[in-house]
């Protein structure tokens, strides 16, 4: 374990290496590749929500001059019959508006299109299945006719595609020991990822059947699996190289249309790209799952928990998979609570099937139990952070997902919450407060990492992690701790499926932490060499040597009369000693380490228009430590800002066919500058125990707390709550005007 | 279709470029100069990535026609730093600041931006928060980019 004082390059904050691209529009992101000879492909999208394919003709748009191919799900491997292969092409069925099901590639965008318009389909509309509701009821309409509940034979068709279940203790009991109880429902609505970048992507081919994609993606090697798997190709046939990226928060963790960019490369001999527009992301891809959470606990007039229980309900979309599981797990994780039951269902409607979105399933069901936390605090006359930390989860508590806490952070987070000057001071009778506590599990999985020292002593590391958010930044200060060699001396590099180790997607909070160990280890393995370097110069035993402060030098008691060694030393004569000094580590990390945070909203509300302001907005979060805190504090300041548009404006707003009726930016209005105050950020730093410099993963708990943390302060200003999410103007004003 | 011949001065420099009627600024620069760092990120002019100026006019080039640049003056996010003395103050905060995650908005900011210290060296919070209101980010929550600007015109104003 490294020295986990005494820092010289963590915890500052240098610009990062690939800023200088950045600013100048010099960094190319997925739509900026243009190859000679290039074709453009483009998507044709079902106008229904719920219909029969009974055909398909593509004669029309194949004879247009310019088009080069058309297809459909015909033209890819029948035996491949994966939820991911229907996305990308409908089969049968189509089973949202905005579903793919044919794909042209031209000469031009503008034939493409043109190209689209003349392909001709019959469908048979069916009635859409688009609320929870009506998707849970007997004798509903099916999303998919053959899907039983938790694949049971015995089972008949449901649109419920998988339950869970997961209790301790003993609930009746515990309620019947609560002096008071709270019990309400939640609706949340689907929201999207909304990065700025749309999905992008160049495949090429070759007539020997390998292939390459050029793509905006959290994960290449996760591309190259999926795209390999619909294609029934094997992984080693395709190469993918991550582009820049332009943001994902999880909705690039899976793939829309690379396959069928190969599959019209492969038929036209030619490069093909392809880029949605805002409304095709809009409507077909993403979002996160509309979900309704009914939350019961009970509690003793001291504010201990007893009791209490989740039924939770998340839309999939049009194939299971909703993030209802994480979201279970995580609606109880920040409480030691004795007697819990938590019900989950994943459930099919005719609508886009929904991805990742940072700590999927996490903000829905947290935004409920918070709430009603927050309710409970009202009934029992208790200062919410008081409450909360009556019943907080810390190290050693059996998280209610399994398995012990190791050390986190949410107690000193609370603690810190409670002494915080914007907590202390009071707000006026006309602002609004509320709190509310995130989580986020993180992952670990998979990284490998090279370090390659050149001749003159430079350090560049090779990774897999596509940079989201300021990664490169963060691995050279790791890589300049571990070496003891100055930060400017150092570049890392994200690399293809071809020239780095795998590594699994960025996403799970995971890329500072994991990917950020198999840095730290490939270092460690060029000290080694370095060691073994000095060793063999004065002719030592490599034990009698140590690295520090990025030289080798003898150990004390070594009785030998010589100059230190730099990094730059060793490189310089490294073809003379052993040849190129590189350093390597692959790894499944383990032991992510959980993130909690405490945050608080402050609103005005105007009671004319039911406009919610936001005035002031605290993010508290345990970073376990900050590699490089303004991009730590940008995690917490993007994703408080992320809930606040979720629990202000953001939604789906689909009509009775099923049609999304807000798909462009103007309608589905994310926050912007002028909406939103300074984000306050406060670092707490739990070390985490599993990392040398005690890292856990940011990225995702910050989007969590500020839906609770807003309907919280609302329900402050206005004295009675609103259930439902978002908080926007008619819905504001509708409640208080019910009110009156 | 015949083609339309559009002559501009793309920062600083003549640029003569056949286009199609339906094309927009945007494309003219990207796919035509093959100057990538304006993006379109909507395509409806709602999130502000494509911005450029135009005749010192603050426009998303996704709603300006391409034919239209003919006779202009183009300025984009390539134009803003100066080859001799480096990056603009306003790319040099944004950096200081991590005023950038994926960066992807960055580009259309930085244009903005400069446009609004050009106009104004010493906005207050209020106004600079309104005059990027064009300019969606998804990553930062806009902290670190307002507190860059306001930092360059600290910079830019002259100490009495």
């Amino acid at each position: 374990m490294a020295e986990v004082a005494n820092f010289k390059a963590i915890g500052t904050r240098p610009i990062r290496p690939d800023g200088v691209e950045k600013v100048t529009g010099r960094a190319n992101f997925g739509a900026d590749l243009n190859l000679p000879d290039m074709l453009h492909g483009k998507v044709l999208r079902s106008p229904h929500a719920h219909a029969r394919i009974k055909r398909i003709d593509l004669t029309k748009a194949q004879a247009m001059e310019g088009v080069y191919a058309a297809i459909s799900s015909a033209d890819f491997p029948q035996e491949v019959t994966s939820s991911l292969s229907r996305n990308i092409l409908a089969r049968d069925k189509v089973l949202y508006h905005g579903h793919a099901l044919a794909a042209v590639a031209a000469r031009t965008p503008r034939i493409a299109e043109e190209a689209l318009a003349r392909i001709e389909v019959e469908y048979e509309v069916l009635p859409p299945v688009l609320t929870l509701d009506d998707a849970m009821r007997e004798k509903a309409t099916l999303v998919s006719e053959d899907l039983r509940t938790n694949d049971d034979e015995n089972s008949p068709p449901s649109n419920i595609a998988a339950t869970q279940r997961f209790e301790r203790g003993d609930v009746t009991k515990g309620f019947a020991e609560a002096d008071v109880i709270v019990q309400e429902e939640f609706r949340v609505p689907s929201a999207h990822q909304g990065y700025i970048e749309p999905h992008a992507c160049v495949a090429t081919s070759n007539p020997g059947g390998r292939v390459t994609v050029w793509c905006t993606t959290q994960g290449p090697f996760e591309v190259r699996s999926a795209t390999a798997g619909v294609l029934n190709k094997t992984v080693s046939d395709i190469k993918v190289i991550p582009s820049e990226i332009g943001g994902g928060f999880g909705g690039k963790t899976v793939v829309y249309f690379e396959p069928v960019a190969v599959r019209l490369s492969e038929l036209t001999g030619k490069p093909v790209k392809m880029v949605m527009n805002r409304e095709e992301v809009f409507r077909a891809t993403g979002p996160a799952s509309a979900t309704l959470c009914k939350i019961k606990v009970g509690a003793k007039k001291d504010g201990r928990i007893t009791a209490a229980t989740a039924w939770l309900a998340y839309e999939a979309g049009a194939f299971p998979g909703s993030p209802v599981g994480p979201g279970c797990m995580s609606v109880f994780a920040p409480y030691d609570i004795d007697n819990f039951l938590v019900e989950g269902y994943d459930v099919l409607v005719n609508k886009p099937k929904v991805a990742a979105y940072r700590a999927p399933g996490a903000p829905q069901s947290m935004h409920a139990m918070e709430c009603a936390i927050d309710e409970l605090a009202q009934k029992l006359d208790m200062d919410p952070i008081d409450l909360r930390l009556k019943n907080a989860a810390k190290e050693g508590t059996i998280a209610p997902y399994g398995p012990k806490f190791p050390p986190i952070g949410l107690v000193e987070c609370l603690e810190a919450a409670k002494r915080h000057p914007n907590y202390v001071n009071k707000t006026s009778e006309e602002v609004g407060r509320g709190v509310a506590v995130g989580f986020w599990f993180n992952i670990g999985m998979q990284s490998s990492a090279e370090v390659n020292i050149a001749e003159d002593g430079a350090v560049s590391i090779m990774e897999g992690s596509p940079d989201i958010g300021g990664s490169r930044a963060s691995m050279c200060l790791m890589a300049a701790e571990t070496l003891g060699v100055p930060y400017e001396t150092i570049n890392a590099h994200v690399g293809d499926t071809e020239s780095t180790g795998f590594c699994n997607l960025t996403g799970g909070s995971r890329t500072t932490f994991a990917t950020g160990l198999a840095v730290v280890k490939a270092c460690e393995d060029v000290i080694a060499q370095c060691k073994a370097r000095a060793a063999m110069t004065w002719e030592l035993d490599v034990e009698q040597v140590d690295w520090r402060d990025g030289q080798a030098v003898p150990k004390p008691g070594v009785n030998i009369d010589v100059e230190p060694l730099s990094l730059a030393d060793i490189a310089k004569t490294m073809s003379r000693t052993g040849g190129p000094l590189l350093g390597r580590a692959s790894l499944n990390a383990q032991g992510a380490g959980a993130c909690f945070s405490v945050n608080w909203t402050d609103v005005t509300i105007d009671r004319e228009t039911g406009k919610v302001d936001v005035k002031a907005f605290t993010a508290i979060q345990d970073a376990g430590r900050a590699i490089h805190p303004a991009y730590v504090e940008g995690q917490m300041q993007g994703g408080a800002v992320q809930g606040l548009g979720w629990a202000l404006n953001e939604e789906y707003i689909y009509n009775e066919n099923g049609v999304v009726e807000n798909a462009s930016f103007l309608d589905y209005r994310v926050p912007v500058a002028s909406d939103m105050p300074m984000i306050d950020c406060e670092i707490i730093e739990v070390p985490n125990p599993s990392h040398p410099y005690g890292v856990r993963g940011v990225g995702e708990t910050p989007i969590v707390a500020p839906l609770a943390a807003t309907s919280n302060a609302v329900r402050d200003l206005l004295g009675f709550r609103i259930n439902d999410l978002p908080l926007s103007p008619p819905n504001v004003l509708a409640a208080i005007d019910a009110a009156d | 279709m015949s083609k339309i011949y559009v002559s501009a001065t793309v920062n600083g420099r003549p640029e003569d470029v056949l286009c199609e009627a339906h094309q927009t600024l945007l494309d003219l620069l990207r796919d035509e100069i093959g100057l990538t760092g304006t993006k379109e990120g909507c395509g409806t002019g709602d999130c502000g990535a494509c911005t450029v100026l135009l005749d010192d006019r603050l426009v998303c080039s996704c709603l300006v026609l391409a034919p239209e640049a003919d006779g202009k003056e183009i300025t984009t996010v390539e134009g803003i730093a100066d080859s001799q003395d480096g990056l603009h103050v306003v790319q040099q905060k944004l950096l200081e600041h991590a005023a950038l995650q994926c960066g992807v908005c960055t580009p259309g900011f930085v244009v903005a931006a400069k446009a609004l210290l050009d106009k104004d060296p010493n906005p207050d919070e209020k106004t600079i928060r309104y005059w990027l209101a064009g300019n969606l980010c998804r990553c930062t929550g806009y902290d670190k980019i307002i507190r860059a600007v306001q930092d360059a015109a600290q910079e830019l104003t002259p100490t009495k």
